[in-house]
């Protein structure tokens, strides 16, 4: 079981949940199971093939996901997905 | 009566409203900090297209004039899964009927006919042969122009950048590239079937066969139904720009807000001036009474100014002004000022 912490901005779309508790082997996995439960979250985290949103962060116990194997990474030992909006815009 | 404006900037959604298109009262920004680049204003319904840098685009529609907002769960518009490709943004949405029309970027026309909730790739369209060869502009590769024609469902018209003008007439099925004489300066044949830079392309109800186009150098009216494209620049002081926009009521009055050249995009002189043509392009008159007279470098960008049904235009510009002509542009009376840069403009009358 992993800890999916949300950003303040994407609560609302969880229901006004902060943290998801979710059992799944891989980020795309967990990202699945979002998507089965709050559609309108999981299409603002992935787009439509699947990637991962370009400016949206994942941290795997503090690492970010793309210094892992990104969407495939495995969360088999991991405790805290925390996904954190990157800096952007202007 | 009340005039209504939806003003997509880059970081939001503004919404006005006014009796007299003097006075105008302005929201807050809906959507803040996301890019609206496309608005649809109905009597009971407001469709806004908006792109979150870091969440992706949407389709939000709300039934208040912007008190409220809602959209579907699921993305109102996303490609198949078998394209592999991913909506980048939505540049256009058109109502023709019952059916809600988007032009997206990458380039690609979507049809919805449930209202706007779910939109349905059209197909025809995306397995042309040109696709592989169409390329982005400066502003990304998009269908930003959709031109239903008024009685017939079959007949489409929709300009990218770049790419040029297409044409169906099957509803969707089939299309074909109509860009005989518009120039393409930027490639090594200067009139090719396809790969124009075309910005904006207008077309007034009542004369359905007519084509006004402003290019990436050059501004064109068709008077065969799109086969065959002749310049219209020769009364104005320059052929850049993106905004084209025909007359509600007078087929035969245009509007145009030109820039120096692409390669210096300024109002020419430094002068806030909308170009008018009584005469479908023959002759045009500047018009800029109540308009910045010196020291004025923003421009307008191709879905930037618009008209309403009662003889007003507006225009907003990348300066955040928007501006509003009640009189057909005869007058103009500032509706907003320090906005994120406008990226487009839409009124309605109700």
């Amino acid at each position: 079981m992993v800890r999916v912490l949300l950003p303040a901005m994407l609560r609302p779309l969880a229901g006004g949940e902060g943290t998801l508790d979710i059992d799944a082997p891989t980020l795309d996995a967990v990202l699945d199971s979002i998507g089965a439960g709050f559609p309108a979250l999981e299409r603002r985290l992935r787009d439509e093939t699947g990637a991962l949103r370009r400016y949206v962060n994942f941290y795997v116990d503090g690492e970010e996901c793309r210094r892992l194997d990104g969407a495939k990474t495995s969360l088999a030992e991991a405790k805290e997905v925390q996904i954190i909006p990157s800096v952007a815009g202007g | 009566m009340e005039f209504q404006l939806g003003i997509g900037t880059r970081k939001g959604l503004f919404l006005a409203r006014s009796e007299d298109r003097e006075n105008w009262e302005l929201s807050e920004p809906k959507f803040p900090m996301e890019a609206v680049r496309a608005v649809a204003l109905t009597p009971g319904k407001v469709y806004a297209a908006a792109v979150n840098e870091h969440f992706g685009p949407t389709i939000a529609t709300s039934a208040d004039f912007g008190e409220t907002w809602s959209e579907p769960d699921h993305a109102p518009v996303a490609f198949p899964a078998d394209t592999e490709t991913a909506l980048e943004g939505i540049w256009q949405i058109v109502l023709a009927g019952n059916v809600v029309y988007a032009g997206v970027e990458p380039s690609a026309l979507f049809r919805s006919e449930d209202g706007g909730e779910t939109f349905e790739l059209v197909r025809g369209l995306w397995d042309h042969e040109h696709r592989p060869h169409w390329t982005p502009g400066g502003g990304g590769q998009m269908i930003h122009t959709i031109l239903p024609h008024p009685t017939d469902s079959q007949r489409i018209t929709v300009a990218m950048s770049t790419g040029g003008v297409y044409r169906t007439e099957d509803g969707g099925k089939s299309w074909t590239a109509s860009n005989r004489g518009i120039s393409a300066g930027f490639l090594p044949d200067d009139e090719p079937e396809f790969g124009q830079c075309v910005h904006k392309v207008a077309m007034h109800p009542a004369r359905p066969e007519r084509f006004f186009l402003q290019n990436h150098g050059g501004v064109y009216r068709s008077d065969d139904d799109a086969k065959t494209w002749k310049s219209i620049a020769g009364g104005l002081p320059n052929d850049f720009g993106f905004a084209m926009v025909v007359h509600p009521t007078k087929p035969d009055t245009v509007y145009n807000f030109p820039l120096v050249a692409d390669v210096l995009r300024f109002p020419p002189e430094g002068r806030c001036r909308v170009y008018r043509s009584e005469d479908a392009g023959e002759t045009w008159t500047g018009l800029g009474n109540g308009l910045p007279d010196k020291g004025f470098y923003a421009g307008v960008l191709r879905d930037g100014m618009c008209v309403d049904a009662r003889d007003g235009i507006y225009f907003g510009t990348r300066s955040g002004e928007v501006w509003a002509g009640p009189d057909g542009g005869d007058t103009w009376h500032q509706v907003a000022a320090h906005l994120p840069d406008v990226l487009c403009v839409r009124a309605q009358v109700v």
